[in-house]
This record gives structure tokens, sequence and C-alpha cells, in this order.
């Protein structure tokens, strides 16, 4: 497997362009793939910082941001829907995956207050944590990376049953160094099964930085332990996030694992609960921030010509407007019923 | 009827859940080439292939997490941890996640897996190959625990929980595994989980026991008996979901209960069963209900002395029999 193409080049065009191939773009994607993509962006962006605002009206008990992992997330979403048979095994930090994956702005909020209704759980769990089986993504635990070993035994039961399906599995940096992430590897490595571990390498593990949690600079070097090849994709770009996610399906496919590091950014706090003011220079958040892919994308779209400033405005009044009302929708739901607690313990 | 000893019976039940069901696949430590260092999984390799009877690297939280994850695509997996006492590294997998897994899915998912588990003392096991680890297992809503004590019961319970939805922790006692011998029908037959099995009808006192305990409570009886005490045996069989109707109704007739097991007495399956009978026999209890379980010691040592000093025997349960009935 080559090492992923650079990210999009830069050229300005002469004017808006349709939905056309783009020399400059990797195999299989199309502009309109990109504007669609971006309006996903901005959709689970908006979610985000609603989600954020409504923690702090006590309306939603616990948030997770994605700030900042967008691009790796949706880049690789992107290369494993047009690849159109692959499975997901997301963590916590997931929303634009699991968002973008399938389920509407209503959905989402229901999750985030805890209603009945709530797609993954039905509320027993953190909001969208358990599984949603329409959209082929499984998580069901908080305990960082017990969701590896998972995702590992659901490819090795794809290839006992030859259905030709690629999981792929997601942790941070914070979950790289738990033994089940060795565990997993090894026996994917072993078996050479139809997996792709994705790390979303943001340098923090609530506040411990990359620097106390190994002793070195890129994860993806421990692949090779494993006998698989293991690559740095830089994780706030949405299209090298696709690519090289579209050559490792093709490669865990034939060959067997693959290893992504995507390098992202933690743009806000560990959680709601958190206050990253005690650990982490602003400054450093502040240069985060120029890379923050919700800008980035939308200054390459303009700059290329295939969205208009005017454009990009509708698409972000459209996500207030349909996030606005899924919170409306969501704070009118009811929460599951009481008598509801003991369903379900055993399956039938 | 064929007599056979657990271990074939446990090897029958793999055999013929396999050859049933293509879903169903066993992994672990050596259970292929080597047939499992107890051979229970011995001849599965050459009848059903490596795809189905993988041998894995010595790792039992990937053993069991991948169970788990091929659980969720539809297989049935029979993990094999080697001893008992190699189950810790895997008990997130087994009470933290698989446990979890229909209630935290609102019933989307479920996790149709087998934990055989040998376990158990009284072999010269010392402190880690010896435990006995039931008491978990059996405090965590989400999973049903087996405990067979003859070929009979482990052939029918452990077929009836490979075709069981939910994750079942199957205990086979090692030191039964060629130690005890019984009657299996040769025709095709499972045994429900959760009901108990009264193993010995009597009027005079109840023991409640399982597992290897069972046999020497068995013995203990026909000691007794010499002495006019007539004693009734309930093998519980299944630990979770417990048997309590049948515990009721032995206690209410006897009027006196003892509990049974080589778990280490705190917190264990016999707390349980004391509680039961306290809340729902209360007015039918003649004697306080008595246990006689394995000590609060981490586990029974390795010199023979120190083991025999924890582990119940025949006379020991005579004894406790003895007081119970004289009080």
């Amino acid at each position: 497997m080559a090492r992923p193409r650079a990210a999009i080049e830069k050229k300005p065009a002469k004017k808006p362009a349709k939905a056309m191939p783009d020399p400059g773009l990797p195999q299989g994607l199309t502009t309109g793939d990109l504007v669609d993509y971006y309006t996903k962006l901005v959709l689970v962006r908006t979610v985000d910082e609603r989600i954020w605002a409504l923690n702090r009206q006590g309306k939603v008990p616990i948030a997770a941001s994605c700030q900042g992992h967008e691009a790796a997330q949706l880049g690789s979403l992107l290369a494993a829907q047009k690849d159109g048979n692959c499975f997901l095994f997301p963590y916590y930090r997931d929303l634009a995956l699991k968002m973008a994956a399938g389920l509407t702005p209503t959905q989402v909020m229901l999750s985030f207050m805890g209603k009945a209704g709530e797609p993954y759980s039905n509320a027993r769990q953190f909001p969208l944590q358990g599984a949603d089986l329409p959209n082929k993504i499984i998580q069901i635990s908080n305990v960082v990376s017990a969701g590896l070993t998972q995702a590992v035994g659901y490819a090795l039961a794809c290839s006992m049953m030859e259905d030709r399906t690629v999981v792929l599995v997601y942790f941070g940096d914070g979950g790289s160094s738990q033994g089940e992430t060795h565990e997993a590897m090894n026996f994917a490595g072993v078996q050479r099964l139809p997996v792709i571990f994705i790390c979303e390498n943001n340098r923090y593990a609530i506040s411990v930085p990359q620097r106390k949690q190994m002793n070195l600079d890129d994860v993806a070097s421990r692949a090779a332990g494993y006998g698989f090849p293991g690559f740095v994709v830089d994780g706030m770009d949405l299209v090298q996030s696709y690519e090289a996610t579209r050559l490792a399906i093709s490669h865990a496919r034939e060959q067997g694992p693959v290893l992504l590091e995507m390098k992202v950014e933690r743009l806000m706090p560990h959680t709601t609960d958190d206050d990253d003011r005690r650990y982490r220079p602003r400054d450093e958040v502040d240069e985060a921030r120029k890379r923050d892919p919700v800008v980035t994308l939308a200054v390459d779209l303009v700059q290329q010509g295939i969205l208009t400033q005017q454009q990009i405005e509708d698409i972000q009044a459209k996500a207030r407007e349909a996030v606005d009302e899924a919170t409306d929708v969501a704070d009118a739901a009811s929460p599951p019923d009481g008598s509801t607690l003991h369903d379900m313990v055993y399956a039938p | 009827m064929a007599e056979i000893s657990v271990i074939e019976a446990v090897r029958q039940a793999l055999t013929e859940e396999m050859s049933r069901d293509s879903k169903v696949f066993v992994l672990g430590e050596d259970v292929g080439q080597r047939g499992g260092v107890f051979l229970a999984t011995q001849g599965l390799l050459e009848e059903f292939g490596g795809s189905r009877v993988i041998d894995t690297p010595l790792a039992e939280a990937s053993i069991m997490g991948i169970a788990v994850g091929a659980a969720f695509r539809g297989l049935r997996p029979v993990p094999e941890v080697q001893f008992s006492d190699f189950v810790w590294p895997s008990i997130n997998q087994l009470i933290g996640e698989a446990a979890r897994v229909c209630y935290g899915t609102n019933g989307a998912l479920t996790v149709p897996m087998v934990v055989r588990i040998p376990y158990g003392g009284g072999i010269r096991g010392g402190l880690f190959h010896s435990q006995n680890v039931e008491s978990l297992f059996f405090h965590t809503p989400g999973l049903k625990v087996i405990a067979p004590a003859t070929p009979y019961d482990a052939k029918g319970l452990l077929k009836s929980a490979i075709r069981d939805n939910n994750p079942v922790i199957c205990l086979e006692h090692k030191k039964t595994y060629r130690l005890v011998r019984g009657e299996v029908p040769e025709k095709e037959f499972t045994l429900p989980i959760g009901q108990a099995d009264i193993k010995r009808p009597g009027s005079n006192i109840t023991v409640v026991s399982y597992g290897l305990m069972l046999h020497y409570c068995l013995e203990a009886a026909e000691i007794v008996a010499q002495e006019g005490l007539d004693v009734e045996i309930v093998d519980l069989r299944t630990l979770k979901p417990l048997d309590t109707e049948t515990v009721v109704t032995s206690v209410k007739k006897t009027g006196r209960l003892l509990i049974v097991h080589e778990d280490n007495i705190t917190g264990g399956v016999g707390a349980e069963v004391a509680a039961l009978a306290a809340g729902e026999a209360f007015e039918y209890l003649d004697a306080p209900v008595t246990r006689l379980c394995g000590p609060d010691v981490p586990t029974m040592p390795f010199a023979e002395t120190l083991e025999d000093a924890y582990m119940p025997n025949s006379a020991k349960i005579s004894d406790s029999l003895r007081a119970l009935a004289a009080y």
C-alpha cells in the first residue's frame, strides 16, 4: 500500500463547478461529495456547539465534543460509505461519524437529552452509545479500547462467513495504551483479518499529554510490531482522511489489517465536565483552531470555486434551522417510562 | 445408556452442537492440536477444521473480546478459559461488556456465547490452579451461570447453554472431569437452564450444593443415614438464574437447611440461598440456616495439609448435618 496522497491541490477555479470529477481529487471522489460532506460537517458542528450550550442549561447531562476530529471521522466514513461493505466500531468522541452515518438531528438530540426513542440504547447509555445496527455501528462501552477486540472478533466472524466486510475500529491516543489494544492488533495480525485500526490522536488522554503516554512520536509505528502497515494521516484534512481510508479498506480486504493514525486536534475540553485550562496552554488551543476543518474546508471550497460565500452561509443557516427544530422536538419528548427499567436484561 | 465421564460429556456436547449448528465454534489456548489441556476439545480440530477450532495467542482478554465481537455478527462462540484462575484478565469483557450488551443496546444486540471454565480445588492446584470464581458471575445481571456436577447434567446443560441467546458461564469442576462417571442417554437431549435437581430425596434436612461438593454431600448423606438422618440434597446445577422454588419447597418440607460450597463463604452463592430461606421460608425453619463453605482465605493452598484444611469433605459435612439435626 502506498502512502496516502497529499491533500487536494488548491487551484483557484474561474467559476463555481458542478459535481464533476476533479483531476485534483483522489479516486472516487467528486466535488459533489465535498459539498455533501461539508454540509454534514457544518451540521455536526452546529449540533456539537448546541449540546454544549444545552449542557450549561442543564438539559444535557454529559457530552464529549468532536470538534477538531470531524475531518478524520467524516473522511473515513466517506470512504466506508463509498465502499458500501464496511462495519464501524467507533469510540466515545465519534459524534461526527455516528451522526453522519445516518442519524437525523432529532435522533441525536433525543440521545443527548436521554429521551425515549433514542436510537442507540433507548437512553440506557451515554449519548450515542450502544448500537445503531441500521447504520452498521456498534459501540458498547466507555471502557477505553474494549471495542478493539470486539471489532477484531466481528472481523473474524465476517471472514469465517466470507462476506467481504471490512471493519473500521476507532480509538484515541489514550486508548492506544490499553493492553487490549495490543491483544487486538496482535490477533488481527496473526489471522490477517480485514480490520482497520484508526487512532484519532489528539495528543491528550483527558489531561495527560502524549509524552507521558508513550515513548514515541507516532502510534502508527507500532504496526510494524504486529506485521502489518501503519500510516500517519493528517486527520484535519477530510480528503487525506478519505484517501488513506479508501486505500486501507482495499488493503484490509485483500491482505489484512492496517493501522491509520489520524493526527487531529481536540478543540474543546475532554467533556462538558472538564476544564482544560487546568492543564493546556491557551495559545496551543488558539493555534489548533487555525486548523479547524470547518473553517479550512470552507476556505478551500470557496477558493476552488466549488461553493460561493453565500452558499456557505446558506448551509450554515440551514443547519441552525435543523438543529433548532431538533432541539425543540427533543426537549418536548418524553423520557423512557420508569417501568422499562427491568426490560432487556436478558435476551429471549 | 452408556456410562461416561464428565469430560467425555463436555466433549460430546461440543461435538453434537458443532455438528448441529455451523455457527458454533470454539476458541482458546491449546484447544486445537492439543485438544485442550483437559482434552475437552480433543478431536474437534480434525472434525471441524481450523476455522471453527481456533488456537489463540495466550491472551485471555482478547479471547473473550473476540468471542463477544463474533457473537455480534451472529456466531455462537464457545471460548475456553484454560483454568478459572486465568479468567481475571478477561473479566472486563465478561462482566463489564458481555453482561451489559443486551441491556445497553435495548435488545438490539445479544451475546450468544458460552464461556467454559474449568474451576475448583482438591487437585493440589495451589493458589492459581484451584480458584472458585462463581460469586462475581453470580452477582452480575445479564449473565447466566451453570455449574453441573454429573456427566448427564454437564451434557444437557452445556447443549442448552450453546443454544441460549445470552452469555452463559459454564463452570466445570476439574476434579469431577475424570473422577465422576455416570449414565448419559444415547439419544439427543437437553436440560433446561434454571432448574435445580433433587439428587436425593429426604425429610429431615435440606442440603443445597453444586459442583464437586455435591458428591461429598451425597457421601455424607449416606453416612448420616446410618444414624437415622434422612437428608434431601438439592443440586442447584444452575446458579443463575437460581431455582428459588425448588430450594424453598425443600426447606419448607424439612425445616432445616445446610448450604455447602467450596467457594469462600463471604458473599458466596450460599449467602444468597440463606437470604432466600430467611425471606421465604422463615416460619418453617426449625434451626438456623447453616453454611459449610470454603473459609475466607485467598484459595486452597498447595500443601496437602493446608488444602485439606480448606476443602469441605464428607466428614465435615456429616458433622454439620449432625449439629443441625441436634439443634
